[in-house]
């Protein structure tokens, strides 16, 4: 029983997470002919919530034809509760010896959990500011270049896309630039 | 011609059908969830190891997910298959351009490595009790707002 519970508790290796992430997209396909993508119920949310006089006209849109999403988004938060609460592994994220001086460079130790302590300190306005910022770019950036990591890299690859390409391309050098230059300057408000 | 009676347990068929349908896409979303947790693609730590690249560890799950999919999907779509409610597997195709990939991209990028976090991980990382995550969606569903007001002005 034990070792049951360790297991399901231990990180999985790449090598078995990575198909089961690429099995998503068939998947979804098989059931019901739908696009796997995450970043879309953004947009859904937004038509769900924003009231009809105040509407720009990219969330006029039938959103119930996408409530499959959204209840698919839904599945991601249980999922987060049974595998990161229920289940939440003991151990800090196995990282490299260089992963773990760099992000003792930022300020931030490595325990166990998903987002570092320093990171979730919301008494600390430099935390407000880097997750505001943070969400922000994320929200504006996934509808403008039309997809994230989900509907992109795995999708739009998997699809042989260019455009996906494209977008998967800039996601990363977007990524490099602001892990190597933005991240410290903002670690340097908060720690 | 007056509307057809409403008989209980027949015409309530179609709404608990769809409840049905909607509780697949639920499943799968769980299913999603926990793989994101248990292959630390949902850590901040494994993101900051992967943009300066210090472990194969994320570009292994990338590359391997997109293999797969690769594979599957060709499989599926070669197959001639239909999906489960009868319809012809498509993929819609993905709108030609470069400029909003480029802009748009790269903008989601530097927002990921901030936080350390794209959408799916959001949604996930709420499920497990990191309740700053919800700063970080309250901002999302700002910025995904933000693109509809100013969608006209912006280079595609």
């Amino acid at each position: 029983m034990t070792d049951l519970l360790d297991l399901l508790r231990s990180p999985w290796p790449w090598w078995l997470s990575g198909p089961l992430i690429g099995l998503t997209v068939p998947l979804l396909l098989w059931i019901g002919n739908r696009g796997f993508g995450v970043s879309a119920n953004l947009r859904h949310a937004c038509a769900v919530l924003l009231p009809d006089a105040a509407k720009p006209s990219f969330f006029r849109y039938d959103w119930r034809a996408e409530r499959w999403n959204l209840t698919f988004a839904a599945g991601l938060i249980l999922g987060g509760t049974l595998a990161g609460l229920l289940l939440a592994s003991p151990e800090p994220t196995r990282l490299s010896a260089a992963g773990v001086a760099s992000v003792n460079a930022l300020g931030v130790q490595v325990r166990p959990g998903l987002v570092p302590a320093e990171l979730g300190d919301l008494s600390n306005p430099g935390v407000w500011l880097l997750l505001g910022v943070s969400g922000l770019l994320v929200g504006f950036g996934t509808r403008y270049g039309g997809g994230c990591t989900s509907g992109h890299a795995i999708t739009g690859l998997s699809t042989l896309q260019a455009p996906s390409l494209i977008a998967t391309v800039s996601f990363f050098a977007g990524g490099i630039l602001s892990a190597n230059l933005l991240l410290p300057a903002f670690m340097a408000v908060i720690a | 011609m007056s509307a057809p009676a409403r008989i209980p347990g027949v015409h309530e068929q179609p709404a608990v059908r769809a409840a049905a349908g909607l509780l697949v896409y639920l499943m799968i979303g769980v299913y999603f969830g926990v793989v994101l947790i248990r292959s630390e693609a949902a850590s901040w730590y494994r993101i900051q190891e992967m943009f300066r690249f210090q472990s194969f560890h994320m570009y292994g799950l990338i590359g391997s997910a997109v293999l797969t999919g690769m594979l599957t999907t060709w499989l599926l779509r070669r197959s001639g298959a239909r999906s489960l409610d009868g319809q012809t597997i498509t993929v819609t195709p993905k709108e030609r351009g470069w400029a909003r990939y480029v802009l748009g991209g790269a903008t989601f990028g530097i927002g990921w490595g901030l936080a350390g976090v794209c959408p799916g991980p959001i949604f996930t990382l709420l499920g497990a009790g990191v309740w700053p995550m919800l700063v970080v969606l309250a901002f999302a569903l700002l910025g995904t707002w933000l693109y509809g007001a100013l969608r006209r002005h912006l280079p595609h």
